[in-house]
């Protein structure tokens, strides 16, 4: 049996990393060492190669109705006041409680995902595996050295705790089952509660939608230069009445929001046309883009990964090459 | 406060690599070396701190001999001291081994008389991305672990209670003496961390001693000054061996991608070629009319 942690977004709807590693689960039953009851269930072992989900918090009707057309025959629905505001250790405790002994449980390699699991790991004495992108007989394939190498291991012990990499899979739906949603009574220790959340400060709402829908992306990387050399870019974007999409080290250094972030911790997007400008085409970031139709680089070095994986490519400075396509653009409009 | 920051040497890589004979490892002959980008901040973050409260910083690696470079690049930054435990490739150890000899030697730096009130790491390896070194030696320590944090402060007062509570004040803590010999615990302080949550910025705070993973953005890691670089090549650094590895790593081999074959047009060069851009936009009809 694989369990998976399920992530739900504020509206109670599965986050689309998390449809991605319940598919992942789903598809790979030879992911778990043995078939295993969760402990803390009355009742017929579940079938060896099962997929069920643990939600912690919020859980809507479409969310059930959704991880059943994933192919999630149990949804363990853990919900307690203690847990109300994330503290790692708590709801890592949580999901150990009701993790088999023998089986796999994973979830996606988000922030969240990543330090449960870890977490996790250390509670049921296992190994975890981060990132991991395949799995056969020949052990897990993972991502390391940022993606510029893969890693073939084997982890042992009965129960394989493990992240996907993010995109490293796409959603697919099977036989919609109607899954058994089970709920439970928690304890949850004080000591687990000195790591909580004591306040969080929203910001601008984390809403990717404009870049998820967007028929023509501009996408922008180190290469813009600073937080201030983004003119051109988002004019082209008004040009296009596209949406801005950048790579993590734009975000990391502060310039962009993380909603425009792209890539496997990012958005996952399937433009018409994605114009990527001073970004390098790390594995992180191409995850994010397979489903762009046409590719377009502009980058200085032409041997940059994003120019050889690109449809076309302008060899150049971003802003000087950037900045003549939209004199172009308003010429012809004339 | 006193506090220790865990970085790693690792490749520098920029474009593709080759692997060495065993297919256990990356080449890394030719190529130069640092510490990850979260362990950069994590250093920037622990000299920051450490300025604000009075009290030291010190760097510590699990790494060959080489690795002594990183720490001298923390000490010219502003970091006080390092600690190498020499090994000649951590590749053969698993997460677990690396918190583990890490945990041993901040036990044995507390028999003599160091003590650290907090420890920094990044959230994950620039090479391994295992994401759980923090976490496993947090659970070593008995300590709590906070990861995903781009900022810290040290704070008055003591955690607070409920969702709204919480310590304030922006004073500085007072140097902690570390406690009587052994690992510090209690009374050496409290930290507010932030970091980046689903839904906006979370604050966390946290009594110490405690672990906090950090995750770049936070903070600019600073340059080494003249001074720093003088600084650096003197300063003391205690030296460890590393035992043999425990669990072991499960690692089997390294794969590396497939070549795939460029199928690119190159427009041309330079802002001359805008027009041909200009054509495939049209072509793909992605030009507002
Ligand atoms: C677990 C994990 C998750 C990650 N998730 C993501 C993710 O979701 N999204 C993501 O993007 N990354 C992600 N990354 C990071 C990823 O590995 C890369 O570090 C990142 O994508 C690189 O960003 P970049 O291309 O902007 O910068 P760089 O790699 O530094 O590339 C900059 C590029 O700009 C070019 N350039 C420089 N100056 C100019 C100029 N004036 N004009 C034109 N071109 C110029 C350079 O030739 C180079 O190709 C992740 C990494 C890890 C380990
Ligand atoms: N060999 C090592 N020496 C010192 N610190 C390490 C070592 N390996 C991992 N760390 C620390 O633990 C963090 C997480 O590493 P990992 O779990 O391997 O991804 C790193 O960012 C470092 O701060």
């Amino acid at each position: 049996m694989t369990l998976v942690f399920v992530e739900t977004d504020t509206s109670g709807e599965v986050t689309l990393t998390s449809a991605e590693a319940v598919t992942f689960a789903r598809k790979n039953p030879q992911l778990l060492p043995d078939g295993g009851a969760t402990t803390s269930r009355e009742g017929a072992a579940p079938p060896s190669g099962s997929t069920e989900g643990v939600v912690i918090g919020l859980l809507s009707d479409s969310a059930v109705n959704e991880l059943g057309r994933l192919g999630v025959s149990v949804i363990h629905h853990l919900e307690h006041p203690d847990l109300a505001d994330y503290s790692a250790a708590a709801w890592a405790q949580a999901i150990v409680d009701i993790t088999p002994e023998s089986g796999t449980l994973m979830a996606s390699g988000t922030p969240r995902g990543m330090e449960l699991m870890a977490h996790a790991a250390v509670r049921t004495g296992q190994r975890m595996a981060a990132n991991v992108i395949a799995c056969d007989d020949d052990g897990l394939l993972r991502q390391v050295f940022g993606g510029t190498a893969f890693e073939r291991l084997r982890l042992d012990g009965d129960l394989h705790v493990i992240t996907i990499a993010g995109h490293a899979c796409t959603p697919e739906e099977t036989d919609p089952t109607d899954p058994e949603v089970f709920d439970y009574d928690l304890d949850v220790a004080e000591a687990d509660l000195t790591t909580r959340v004591r306040r969080t400060e929203a910001e601008a709402a984390d809403d990717a939608s404009g870049l998820t829908s967007a028929r023509a992306v501009v996408g922008a990387g180190r290469g813009v230069g600073s937080e201030n050399g983004f003119g051109e870019v988002l004019e082209l974007v008004d040009h296009l009445g596209g949406a801005l999409g950048v790579s993590r080290v734009v975000t990391g250094l502060g310039w962009r929001p993380h909603a425009e972030q792209v890539g496997q911790t990012g958005s996952r997007i399937s433009p018409d046309v994605y114009i990527a400008c001073g970004i390098s085409g790390a594995i992180q970031h191409m995850a994010g883009i397979e489903g762009a139709k046409t590719l377009i680089a502009i980058n200085t070095d032409e041997e940059a990964t994003m120019v050889q994986r690109a449809d076309y490519a302008i060899i150049g400075d971003l802003h000087e090459v950037i900045a003549a396509v939209n004199e172009e653009i308003v010429r012809r409009r004339g | 406060m006193n506090i220790l920051v865990c970085i790693k040497r690792v490749p520098d890589i920029a474009g593709s690599v080759t692997l060495d004979a065993t297919g256990t490892r990356i080449d890394d002959s030719g190529l130069g070396h640092t510490k990850s980008s979260h362990e950069e901040c994590a250093v920037e973050l622990a000299i920051q701190t450490a300025a604000a409260t009075g009290g030291t910083v010190t760097v510590l690696t699990v790494g060959p001999a080489e690795a002594v470079e990183q720490l001298r690049a923390a000490v010219a930054v502003g970091a006080n001291d390092g600690i190498l435990v020499e090994a000649a490739d951590p590749s053969v150890f698993a997460p677990e081994d690396i918190a583990q000899i890490i945990g041993d030697v901040i036990r044995d730096r507390a028999e003599a008389g160091q003590t650290f009130d907090l420890v920094l790491t990044g959230d994950d390896a620039a090479d391994t991305g295992d994401f759980q070194v923090g976490i496993r030696l947090a659970y070593d320590l008995e300590y709590p672990v906070l990861t995903n944090i781009q900022t810290i402060r040290a704070v008055d007062g003591d955690v607070g209670g409920g969702g709204e509570g919480g310590a304030t004040g922006s004073g500085a803590v007072g140097a902690a003496d570390g406690g009587s010999g052994g690992v510090a615990d209690g009374g050496a302080g409290v930290i507010e961390a932030r970091g980046i949550g689903p839904a906006g910025t979370e604050v966390f705070t946290l009594a110490l001693p405690a672990v906090i993973a950090v995750q770049e953005g936070g903070v600019d890691p600073r340059y080494p000054s003249i001074t720093g670089r003088m600084k650096a090549k003197k300063a003391p650094i205690a030296e460890y061996d590393a035992p043999e590895p425990g669990t072991g790593s499960p690692r089997i081999r390294l794969e590396l991608p497939e070549v795939r074959q460029s199928s690119v047009t190159i427009l041309g060069e330079g802002p001359d070629a805008a027009p041909a851009l200009v054509d495939v936009l049209e072509e793909i009809g992605v030009m507002r009319p």
